[in-house]
């Protein structure tokens, strides 16, 4: 046996709930830290920027999986899920700390998402994840067939947004978007590589 | 011509630092404790006027030279050594040189000045500066008749600030003013807050205060001062001429490309107190108004 098929095996008795349990511990945390002055002199920012971050790594992390799987052959496609939704509910976090906590007159809300590129992307891949997340059950995937794929390639999108959307807020070069936006964009970039690879295999296959 | 700008607060309505220091622990604590609506809301130019306490003062910074992050300043900027200082001041000036900081303090009047401060970013405090006016300074020097601008610039040491490892915005950091902004009695050099000596992270030994004027107009750490008759470059107008003037006068009415500057955070109002209306000039307009007379401030942003 593999290394990755012992591994495997292994995670066979790990379930994914506790995932939901250990994902609502950083959102307690915060918020009991807000709270309390512990996210120091500006806590709106921190808790905004936070539970944002979080979002996007999690992000990340659901991303992360398949080439995971393609490189090491480990497979930890069973908690792809919770990462997903635990994603879509930081970013709601996130959302509602800024209109409720940040901007709260709706009228500036609105007029943000309108006319300030970084606020419509952020709030469009919100959008984008509510059909996913409300798709995120045995139910739909087995209603919708194929199609559930497809409908979840928007991650793909979200994702992408998600890294446009820190980058564009901050001001001047830095470093941590950027490497958020990088880290995305490679991952996506190798889903193109090995689609071109397995590609190119049928085509041989198909002349032969 | 010191003491040209009096604060509409006296010395005996700030409450010392120290009271200041726990003040948000306690807001946290009493919002944990859901007796919120019985805090005073913070609105009105008195209570608006209460200065920051010096916790916030120092720990919540924008000093890209030690990091982007808003507490980086607060973590690394003990490695810049600020004694001995000098400035060097040079251009259209009648006595240039390198100018000892101990020798220029030996002969300006210190004043204390409680002034808002409300940065590009959206956010805002109050802070009991010491210092004196940079117009004493230049009198002190001597400025030529032709000068019409003064270039600032922030000392550069990489191995003492790590943030300048990064290209994030070019260093060395460089402002500038108008002359008459300049010579301006709202303008100060500050080497303190709240009596002591300023902070390392709040741009120690030196820095200019020119508080109607976004925060990143206000130069920290100064090693050069420049007097010359041309529009001075400047660090963020460089980085991004579409978001950033040379002017950058607070003005609720001109937005940010990329976000609202009606209103701001009050920062140390806590969890709950939302944003409140930034005044134009950050309240200084019958001070400063004048500087601007028939200027279009929408494209002199």
């Amino acid at each position: 046996m593999t290394r990755a098929q012992r591994i495997n095996t292994a995670l066979r008795r790990v379930p994914s709930w506790p995932l939901y349990l250990l994902g609502a511990i950083p959102a307690v945390w915060l918020l009991a830290q807000a709270l309390t002055g512990g996210l120091g002199p500006d806590p709106v920012k921190a808790l905004e920027r936070q539970l944002g971050e979080i979002a996007l790594q999690l992000l990340v992390a659901g991303l992360a999986i398949t080439p995971v799987l393609r490189l090491t052959r480990v497979n930890l496609i069973r908690y792809r899920r919770a990462l997903g939704l635990l994603a879509f509910i930081y970013a709601a976090l996130h959302l509602t700390v800024w209109l409720v906590l940040d901007v709260q007159i709706p009228a500036q809300i609105w007029a943000d998402i309108v006319k300030r590129p970084y606020v419509t992307i952020g709030m469009t891949a919100f959008v984008l994840m509510i059909p996913l997340a409300l798709t995120s059950n045995a139910w739909s995937i087995r209603k919708l067939g194929p199609a559930w794929r497809r409908l979840h390639k928007l991650t793909y999108a979200v994702a992408l947004m998600g890294g446009v959307h820190y980058l564009m807020l901050v001001k001047g070069w830095q470093i941590e978007p950027m490497l958020y936006l990088a880290g995305i964009a490679a991952l996506l970039l190798m889903r193109l590589r090995v689609s071109a690879a397995l590609g190119a295999t049928a085509a041989r296959a198909r002349s032969v | 011509m010191a003491n040209r700008w009096k604060n509409d607060l006296t010395h005996e309505s700030v409450t010392p630092a120290g009271a200041f220091f726990n003040r948000r622990q306690l807001l946290g604590g009493i919002g944990a404790t859901g007796a919120l609506a019985a805090l005073p809301t913070g609105s009105g130019a008195q209570a608006a006027l209460t200065p920051n306490s010096l916790e916030d003062i120092s720990t919540y910074n924008n000093y890209y030279e030690f990091g982007t992050g808003k507490d980086d300043p607060a973590k690394y900027a003990h490695m810049l050594t600020t004694k001995p200082w000098r400035i060097t001041i040079d251009g259209m000036v009648d006595k240039p040189g390198e100018y000892d900081l101990a020798d220029i303090l030996s002969q300006m009047t210190m004043e204390e000045r409680i002034y808002r401060f409300r940065c590009v970013e959206a956010w805002s405090m109050v802070i009991p500066w010491n210092g004196f006016e940079l117009a004493d300074l230049l009198t002190l020097v001597g400025v030529k008749p032709e000068a019409t601008y003064v270039a600032f610039e922030t000392v550069l040491r990489p191995e003492e600030m790590p943030g300048t490892r990064f290209p994030v915005i070019e260093w060395p950091y460089v402002e500038g003013l108008r002359l008459d902004e300049a010579m301006h009695p709202l303008t100060l050099m500050a080497t303190g807050v709240y009596g002591m000596p300023l902070p390392n992270q709040c741009g120690a030994p030196i820095r200019l205060v020119v508080p109607w004027k976004y925060g990143f107009k206000s130069i920290k750490a100064i090693t050069r001062i420049t007097l010359t008759d041309t529009q001075p470059p400047t660090t963020w107008n460089k980085a991004n001429a579409g978001e950033y003037g040379f002017y950058s006068n607070v003005n609720p009415e001109v937005d940010h490309p990329r976000w609202s500057q009606a209103k701001e955070r009050r920062i140390g109002a806590g969890l709950f107190a939302g944003r409140e209306p930034t005044p134009m000039f950050n309240g200084y307009a019958e001070e400063v108004a004048g500087l601007y007379e028939g200027m279009d401030l929408k494209a002199n942003f």
